[in-house]
């Protein structure tokens, strides 16, 4: 069974959903305010912050493909096995070869 | 309306939750055997919480009229001890016999470990020498595509599994293409700060369709929601969806794929 690739028109969407990603936007925005006002701040963060700010551009991008290119931007690319997965937890973002 | 949640732990809900559950329209229930949020000492916890699994929470449930089946294995987060993964392996077939297991799950990766990779294939091949049904966990956030990756190269090695007989769980927008190129099954796991929420469900239905999609809350210990499954299908009806499709995607569908295991029957 193939569904419609939306059920709703733009209007009806917006309707459902713009109040509620208004307020998700502000959140960022307040995030990012954040971490400008935090001790450090002119260092750029860690790895975490800059994977978070180019998930930011690629928001920003038509196409309608977003969602799963922020969770490519994410996530690790590499194909061999880590040696240990003691003392370890995922993060939320690829460390990659930084520090 | 009936849904069956495919992926929930109940041992670490309230009893307040089943009544819930009942209430809400939730009668069939899968507990997949998980990581309790600490590594356990000694092969006499896995026992214990086998026995959990099979004994106490299906009475538990049937209080509430709710049938409740379990998955079988040993997760990811506790295979990096091979010795006492070793003494684990040992004993899965015994609680395997047991009327409400349906298979062996949740299994997987978890930070794509050597150890890991060594217990996962080992399952995988416990469950072609038995024809059993898995029920496979793929890691959290930046480790989910190259573990699901590593997973499904594992299962095309092994001619024994059919992709049909396979669930591949919490998967995301970046993992179902791959899945679903492998055939297998793939879950949706609704959690409100990981993984997805109802509305991008619901975007991943029109984007990929209903075909062998399984929906479910995994509510567990940390912040989960029980009730997910139920938000979820509401956020159906909220784009117009007709019910015949809410149910075949919260029914029908966990329906099709555990009905693949004799001992199931939906309520």
């Amino acid at each position: 069974m193939d569904l419609p690739k939306s059920t709703l028109t733009t209007p009806e969407l917006l309707d459902l959903y713009f109040l509620e990603n208004r307020a998700r936007l502000l959140e960022i925005a307040s995030f990012l305010d954040r971490l400008e006002r935090s001790a450090g701040a002119g260092e750029g963060g860690d790895f975490r912050q800059r994977a978070f700010m180019e998930a930011l551009e690629i928001l920003s991008r038509p196409g309608g493909d977003r969602t799963r290119a922020i969770q490519m931007s994410f996530s690790d690319p590499t194909s061999e096995p880590i040696a240990s997965a003691v003392g370890l937890k995922a993060c939320g973002a690829w460390q990659g070869g930084e520090p | 309306m009936k849904v069956i949640d495919p992926h929930i732990h109940m041992v670490s809900r309230s009893t307040d939750d089943y009544m819930a559950l009942a209430l809400g329209g939730i009668h069939t229930v899968a507990e997949p055997a998980f990581w309790p949020g600490f590594d356990r000492s000694g092969v006499a916890s896995f026992h214990d919480y086998f026995q959990q699994l099979t004994v106490t929470e299906p009475a538990r449930a049937a209080r509430f009229k709710i049938r409740h089946y379990s998955w079988i294995g040993l997760n990811s987060k506790e295979a990096e001890n091979l010795a006492l993964a070793e003494e684990v392996l040992a004993i899965l077939p015994e609680y395997l016999e047991r009327p409400s297991v349906l298979g062996i799950g949740e299994v997987g990766l978890n930070k794509n470990s050597r150890n890991e990779i060594a217990v996962f294939e080992r399952q995988v091949e416990l469950a072609a020498s038995r024809g059993e049904l898995l029920l496979l966990h793929t890691p959290h956030l930046e480790d989910k595509l190259k573990g699901t990756r590593i997973m499904i190269d594992i299962l095309r090695n092994e001619p024994r599994i059919t992709p049909e007989r396979v669930l591949i769980d919490h998967a995301e927008e970046h993992t179902i293409p791959e899945i679903k190129k492998y055939g297998s099954w793939f879950g949706l796991t609704l959690y409100p700060d990981s993984k997805g929420s109802p509305a991008r469900a619901v975007d991943a239905l029109e984007i990929f369709g209903p075909d062998r999609i399984c929906i479910n809350s995994s509510a567990d210990w940390s912040v989960s929601d029980p009730l997910a499954t139920l938000k979820c299908a509401n956020e159906m009806r909220r784009r117009r969806y007709p019910e015949q499709l809410i149910s075949r995607v919260f029914y029908q569908n966990p329906k099709e794929f555990l009905s693949q295991c004799p001992k199931f029957s939906a309520a």
